[in-house]
C-alpha cells in the first residue's frame, strides 16, 4: 500500500515537472549543470574555493539587503544609523558584523581561487574567457568595496575615499574635474555618500550577479580544469561520460558541504568572537565619525587593496604610480597570453614559473603588509624592490615560460582514494 | 612544491605574529604604562565603574547611543537603584546618557567640548583610556594644572584629584579600571552575549560537519 501511495506521489511530481518542462527547460538545466555536468574527481583544496566566493557573495547579498533597511545614506546620520543597528536592531549586531567580516572572507577566498588559477594553469586556453570574466567581477569585487566601505562614514573611510578619488587628478588635463564629477562635490560629502550608496547596494551587485552567471556559464561550457592540468572529457566511457569525472550533484555538492562547514566554523569564529580582527576587519579610525578637519595619522585602505596601495606609494611620480597600480590589477588579464608553456598544471612545470609564482606571491604578501605601514625610510626601499618583483613576474613570463623544462603530464588523473 | 608551501605559510605565519606584537605596544607612552585586561563580564566590576562615571565623569561627558534602562538592564540593577545611583539629570530612564552641560559651554571653558564616550575604548583601545586617566600629574604650567603622561597637553582637568589622593596606587587603579571596564561594555553592549552565542554557534557547526563528512563519506564510497 505504501508502495502505491510513493507512486502515487512520484506521478504527482512527474506531471508537476513536465508541465513546467514544456514551458521552461527547467529538468536539462539541471542536468547540465549538476547532475550530469562532470568535474574531475581529483579535486584538492585549493578547488573549493569558487563555491566558498558563492556562499560569500549569497551572505553579502542577503545581509547588505537587511542593513538597508536600517541604514540611513545621508551625512548626518549615517554614522549613528550604524550604531543604531548595532545596538538597537533586533540581531542588528549580527547581520552587520556578518556583512563587515563578510567583506574580508570575499577577498580571502577570491584571492584563494585566484591563486588556484595560477597554480594549475585554469587560465589557459580554453578557459581564456573562463578568467577574463573572472578578473571583471574581481575588479567589480574592488569597486564594490570601495563604495561600501565610505558607507559607515567613519573617519578613515572618510579620509580613504578622499584619497582615493583624488587619484584621478593625477590624470593630465581632465584630471580635476573628473574627481569634481565623481564627487558630486569639491570635498566627500553627503552627495558623495548618496552616490556611493547607489553604486554600492544597486549598480555594482547587478553587475557582480550578471558576471557570476557568465563565469559559471563559460566554466561549464569548457569544464572545469584540475590540479594535473588535462582534460578529463579525452577519456570517455561507453555512455559519453568522461571516466575521471563525477557528477557535480551529488558527489562534488556532498564534498562542498563538508569544506562549506569548515569555512563557516572559521567565518563565524571571527563574527563571534574577533569582529574587528585587530584592525584588519572594522578599523579603529572608523569608531570616530567623519571629521573633515582631522586627518588620521596614517590613512590606509583596507587589507586587501594594501599591495596595490604600496605599489601607488612606492613610485614617486603621482601619475606614474597611478598608472603602476592600475596596470598591478590589470596585467592578471593578459596572463593566458603571457604564459608561453604548453602544461598547465604547477605539478608537471619547470623550477622557472615554480619559483616566479613563489616570489610573486611573497611579494604581493609583502607589498600587503608595507601598504599598511607608513612610507617612510626602509619601507619605501622594500616597496619599491617588491614592486620590480611583482612586474618582472608579468614582463618576464612570455621568457621564462617559453624555456620551461616541464615534466611528462599523464594521460589521466592521478586519483588516490 | 613543498618549499614553496613552507615558505608561503611561515610568510603568513610571521605577518600574523608581528601585526600582533605591535599591536601590543602601540600607544605606549612611558615605563609606567599598563595594559587594561578588563572582564566585561565582570559585573561587579561594570556595577563600580558605572557609579564611578556617573560621579566623576557624566557631568561633562555623554555617552548618547546608549539609555539608561539599558544600563540597568545588562547591570542587574532595579529601577530605584539606577534612579539613585546612576540617574543625575533630570533624564527619565528610557532616555540616552545627555551629559548636562552644552556642548558650547564645553568649549568656551575648555577651548574643546568634552567628547561623548560611547565608543572611545573601540577608537582609543582600552589600554590608552585606562593610561590616561591613571596618568594625571600636577603641573602649575597647564591652563587647569594638571597635565597628562598618556595624553600630553589634554585640555580635561584631574577630575579625579581627590581620589587620587585618597586611595593608594592600587585601589586608584582599580578605581580607574572599572570605568574603562564599563566605557568598554558601552562601547558594545552586546559582547558577552555575542560570545556566549557564539560558542553554541561553533558547536552546532560542529555537530553538522560531522554528519556532512558521513554524507560525504557514503556518496562517495562507490568512486574509485
Amino acid at each position: 500500500m505504501s508502495n502505491g501511495q510513493n507512486q502515487d506521489q512520484s506521478m504527482f511530481s512527474n506531471t508537476i515537472l513536465k508541465w513546467i518542462d514544456d514551458r521552461f527547460p527547467l529538468s536539462s538545466l539541471i542536468r547540465e549543470h549538476a547532475t550530469e555536468y562532470y568535474a574531475s574527481k581529483n579535486f584538492n583544496i585549493w578547488y573549493i574555493f569558487g563555491v566558498l566566493s558563492l556562499v560569500v557573495l549569497v551572505i553579502q547579498l542577503v545581509t547588505g539587503i537587511f542593513l538597508t533597511m536600517s541604514y540611513k545614506p545621508s551625512a548626518k546620520e549615517a554614522f549613528d544609523s550604524v550604531e543604531y543597528i548595532m545596538r538597537s536592531v533586533e540581531w542588528g549586531w549580527l547581520i552587520r558584523y556578518m556583512h563587515s567580516t563578510g567583506s574580508s572572507f570575499f577577498f580571502i577566498v577570491v584571492y584563494l581561487h585566484m591563486f588556484r588559477a595560477m597554480l594549475y594553469g585554469s587560465y589557459k586556453k580554453p578557459r581564456e574567457l573562463v578568467w577574463i570574466v573572472g578578473m571583471l567581477i574581481y575588479f567589480c569585487l574592488i569597486a564594490e568595496a570601495f563604495f561600501g566601505y565610505l558607507l559607515p562614514w567613519g573617519n578613515m573611510s572618510y579620509w580613504a575615499a578622499q584619497v582615493i578619488v583624488n587619484l584621478f587628478s593625477a590624470i593630465p588635463f581632465i584630471g580635476e574635474t573628473l574627481t569634481e564629477w565623481i564627487r558630486g562635490d569639491y570635498y566627500i560629502s553627503d552627495i558623495t555618500l548618496n552616490r556611493f550608496f547607489a553604486f554600492h547596494v544597486i549598480a555594482v551587485p547587478l553587475a557582480i550577479i550578471a558576471l557570476v552567471f557568465a563565469h559559471i556559464l563559460a566554466l561549464h561550457h569548457v569544464g572545469s580544469n584540475n590540479p594535473d592540468g588535462i582534460e578529463i572529457k579525452n577519456y570517455k566511457d561507453e555512455q559519453g561520460k568522461p571516466i575521471d569525472g563525477v557528477a557535480f550533484h551529488p558527489y562534488h555538492t556532498s564534498k562542498d558541504l563538508v569544506w562549506i562547514t569548515v569555512f563557516l566554523i572559521l567565518f563565524f569564529a571571527a563574527v563571534f568572537f574577533a569582529p574587528e580582527m585587530g584592525g584588519f576587519f572594522l578599523e579603529v579610525d572608523n569608531f570616530e565619525p567623519a571629521n573633515p578637519l582631522q586627518t588620521p595619522e596614517h590613512i590606509v585602505p583596507p587589507w586587501y587593496l594594501t599591495p596595490y596601495y604600496a605599489i601607488l606609494r612606492a613610485i614617486p611620480n603621482k601619475l606614474l604610480g597611478v598608472i603602476f597600480m592600475a596596470s598591478s590589477v590589470l596585467f592578471f588579464v593578459f596572463l593566458p597570453w603571457l604564459d608561453k608553456c604548453k602544461v598547465k598544471s604547477i605539478r608537471y612545470r619547470g623550477w622557472q614559473y615554480k619559483l616566479a609564482l613563489s616570489c610573486f606571491a611573497v611579494s604581493f604578501v609583502v607589498l600587503g603588509y608595507l601598504g599598511m605601514q607608513p612610507a617612510t625610510g626602509i619601507y619605501v626601499v622594500l616597496a619599491r624592490l617588491f614592486t620590480i618583483v611583482y612586474f618582472l613576474f608579468f614582463l618576464m613570463m612570455p621568457f621564462y615560460t617559453r624555456f620551461e623544462k616541464t615534466k611528462p603530464v599523464p594521460e589521466r588523473v592521478v586519483y588516490k582514494k | 612544491m613543498k618549499l614553496f608551501k613552507t615558505i608561503t605559510v611561515s610568510c603568513f605565519l610571521l605577518l600574523i605574529l608581528y601585526a600582533d606584537l605591535t599591536k601590543a605596544s602601540e600607544g605606549n607612552t612611558g615605563d609606567n604604562f599598563l595594559v587594561a585586561n578588563n572582564d566585561v563580564s565582570d559585573v561587579n566590576s561594570l556595577q563600580r565603574g558605572a557609579g564611578n562615571f556617573f560621579n566623576y565623569c557624566a557631568g561633562c561627558h555623554s555617552l548618547k547611543f546608549i539609555r539608561y534602562n539599558q544600563i540597568a538592564e545588562d547591570l542587574d540593577l532595579n529601577k530605584s537603584q539606577l534612579v539613585e545611583n546612576l540617574i543625575f539629570t533630570q533624564a527619565k530612564p528610557e532616555d540616552a546618557v545627555i551629559a548636562n552641560m552644552l556642548p558650547s559651554d564645553g568649549s568656551r571653558w575648555f577651548g574643546k567640548s568634552p567628547p561623548d564616550l560611547s565608543l572611545i575604548t573601540r577608537s582609543r583601545g582600552t589600554d590608552q583610556v585606562y593610561n590616561f586617566l591613571r596618568t594625571f600629574y600636577k603641573d602649575s604650567n597647564s591652563p587647569t594644572g594638571a597635565d597628562n603622561r598618556a595624553l600630553p597637553g589634554t585640555s580635561m582637568p584631574n577630575v579625579l584629584w581627590l581620589v587620587q589622593e585618597q586611595l593608594n596606587e592600587k585601589e586608584f587603579d582599580q578605581f580607574t579600571l572599572d570605568i574603562v571596564n564599563f566605557l568598554d561594555y558601552v562601547s558594545e553592549p552586546i559582547q558577552s552575549e555575542r560570545k556566549r552565542i557564539g560558542i553554541w554557534v561553533i558547536l552546532f557547526l560542529l555537530v553538522f560537519l560531522v554528519f556532512s563528512y558521513g554524507l560525504y563519506k557514503d556518496i562517495w564510497k562507490e568512486v574509485h
